[in-house]
């Protein structure tokens, strides 16, 4: 932490959490999803779900989704840039069901030949994390760039993943591999300290039992 | 964790140097940055000129989203061109609170603020350094200075104790702006060290124990009104230190006994909008208004 840190993030309000940490989570989104989806439906739990109209929770979301940053003064008006874009959006607030994290939402995005579903959190002061791709549980800050895999749950993809990128000069940072059961599709994050290129990522799903590698920018 | 910062250090660092507390905040942030001082002078000036913005954008008097505030900066600036009006709070004070509103109220409406140290106390610091740079007429480059005592000072009570209202409370949020904009102040009309971190010390002192209850959950009630209070403590602090007086607790203590206030509020009073302000009638009337809005 330094002093632009303290004296920042320079957004738009009214809250940091609720509003700036929304614009991430949204941003976080559109990078796994690989850019704009056609349609979003995205949940709000807890005091997401209670307060998102008076934070402009879901414009920021939108902002998010469209690209933008904390910043931007577009970011009240995202709804009719997001609908002016094709983007189909629904929001929906569920009050019933207590959240592990005050600040959750799922997004579930469709596109033409994607569809993804991924739950983040909003932990204060603008600062987010990504827990949960399709189920997988993941952990990602918006912080560094990072590499999502795809890929069969078999000994040594590990290894054969950090050595591509070792071999192109890219250090991890840090990294979590889950599954949903032993053998099956798992799923890998890395977050690493340099971006992973396109070769790279070509050179990755080459690989055995790699069935998909993705780069996602970091959005802070 | 961590490790714990020491206000008491940085002061003692400074004047043994002979500078001023801006000047040394400045050269030891840009070498722990690995940049310089130029450059890191440059991002406070943006900074500060996101400031002036919001000011001028509060001052518009926009409603927020809910329409619970907005509009009283305009009112209050307005209230001082009547004919019969008499200021109890002086000339100086006044533009404080007027400056600090407009920011708060900027931020309510969605404007464009810095979160300084968070979003909901984002009025405190402005409305002090930009006031006191108005009626002195200061140069913007000791403005930045100033920018960089209130960033150290938020640094050290982020590391001792907290900047989150969730964690604890409203003093950490406009407690923490106080002690950063009395340091500021100091620091702005040519204050040593020791007394920006006295000033500090003594603004902290009279924001422990505050709460975080705000209405409808919103960054509004009592937000705006309290980010006013907190500047005006924080000139009552900055008055006082430059005279000599001193806090008879030191800064690092202060900050640390706002992390065991903080510590033990019951969670009503951080941030869940359960107690309080929160929980009166007039607060869970609100509430329900709020709620059944049809927003854009």
């Amino acid at each position: 932490m330094n002093i632009l840190d303290v004296l920042g993030p320079v957004m738009i309000g009214p809250s940091s959490s609720h509003t700036a940490g929304a614009v991430r989570l949204g941003g976080m989104a559109r990078a796994v999803f690989g850019g704009l989806p056609e349609v979003a439906e995205m949940t709000l739990y807890g005091s997401f779900a209670q307060t998102y109209r008076g934070h402009g929770t879901d414009v920021a979301l939108i902002a998010g989704l469209l690209g933008w940053k904390t910043d931007d003064a577009r970011i009240p008006q995202a709804f009719q840039a997001a609908r002016e874009a094709g983007l189909v959006f629904r929001f929906l607030p569920e009050t019933d069901v207590v959240p592990l994290h005050p600040n959750t939402v799922r997004f579930h995005l469709q596109g033409e030949r994607r569809e993804i579903s991924l739950t983040g959190i909003s932990v204060g002061g603008g600062q987010i994390c990504l827990t949960e791709i399709d189920g997988f549980s993941v952990e990602a800050t918006g912080e560094f760039p990072c590499l999502l895999t795809v890929h069969e749950d078999k000994p040594g993809v590990v290894a054969l993943v950090s050595s591509v990128l070792s071999n192109v000069g890219v250090n991890i940072a840090q990294m979590r591999v889950s599954r949903r059961q032993k053998g099956g599709v798992a799923v890998m994050l890395v977050e690493t300290d340099q971006a992973v290129e396109a070769h790279t990522l070509a050179a990755l799903e080459k690989l055995p039992h790699i069935q998909q590698a993705r780069a996602i920018p970091p959005v802070i | 964790m961590e490790q714990k910062k020491s206000l008491e250090a940085f002061v003692r660092e400074a004047e043994a140097g002979g500078r001023s507390l801006g000047a040394f905040c400045l050269a030891q942030q840009a070498l722990e940055m690995e940049c310089t001082e130029e450059s890191l002078k440059q991002a406070l000036l943006d900074r500060l000129q996101v400031m002036r913005e919001a000011i001028a954008e509060g001052m518009e008097g926009k409603r927020s989203r809910s329409g619970l505030v907005g509009g009283d900066a305009k009112k209050l600036s307005a209230a001082a061109s009547t004919p019969n009006w008499r200021s109890p709070a002086g000339a100086n004070v006044h533009l404080a609170i007027v400056y600090a509103m407009a920011v708060a109220e900027a931020n309510a409406g969605m404007g464009r603020i810095v979160a300084a140290p968070t979003a909901g106390s984002c009025g405190v610091l402005p409305g002090v350094v930009c006031s006191l740079g108005e009626m002195f007429a200061l140069p913007d480059d000791l403005l930045a200075e100033a920018l960089a005592v209130a960033g150290v000072i938020g640094l050290v009570i982020a590391s001792r104790a907290t900047l989150s209202g969730a964690e604890g409370g409203c003093q950490a949020e406009c407690g923490a702006a106080a002690a950063m904009a009395a340091g500021a102040a100091v620091n702005l009309l040519g204050g040593s060290p020791e007394m920006a971190g006295q000033a500090a010390a003594m603004a902290m002192k009279n924001m422990l124990g505050l709460v975080c209850d705000p209405v409808a959950g919103l960054v509004e009630v009592p937000c705006v009104k309290r980010n006013a209070g907190a500047a005006v403590i924080a000139l009552a602090a900055a008055e006082m230190a430059l005279a000599g007086i001193k806090s008879v607790i030191p800064a690092d203590e202060v900050f640390d006994s706002m992390r065991e206030i903080g510590n033990a509020m019951d969670c009503r009073y951080r941030e869940t909008a359960t107690g309080g302000l929160a929980a009166t009638p007039t607060g869970k009337l609100l509430w329900q208004t709020v709620k059944n809005l049809e927003m854009p």
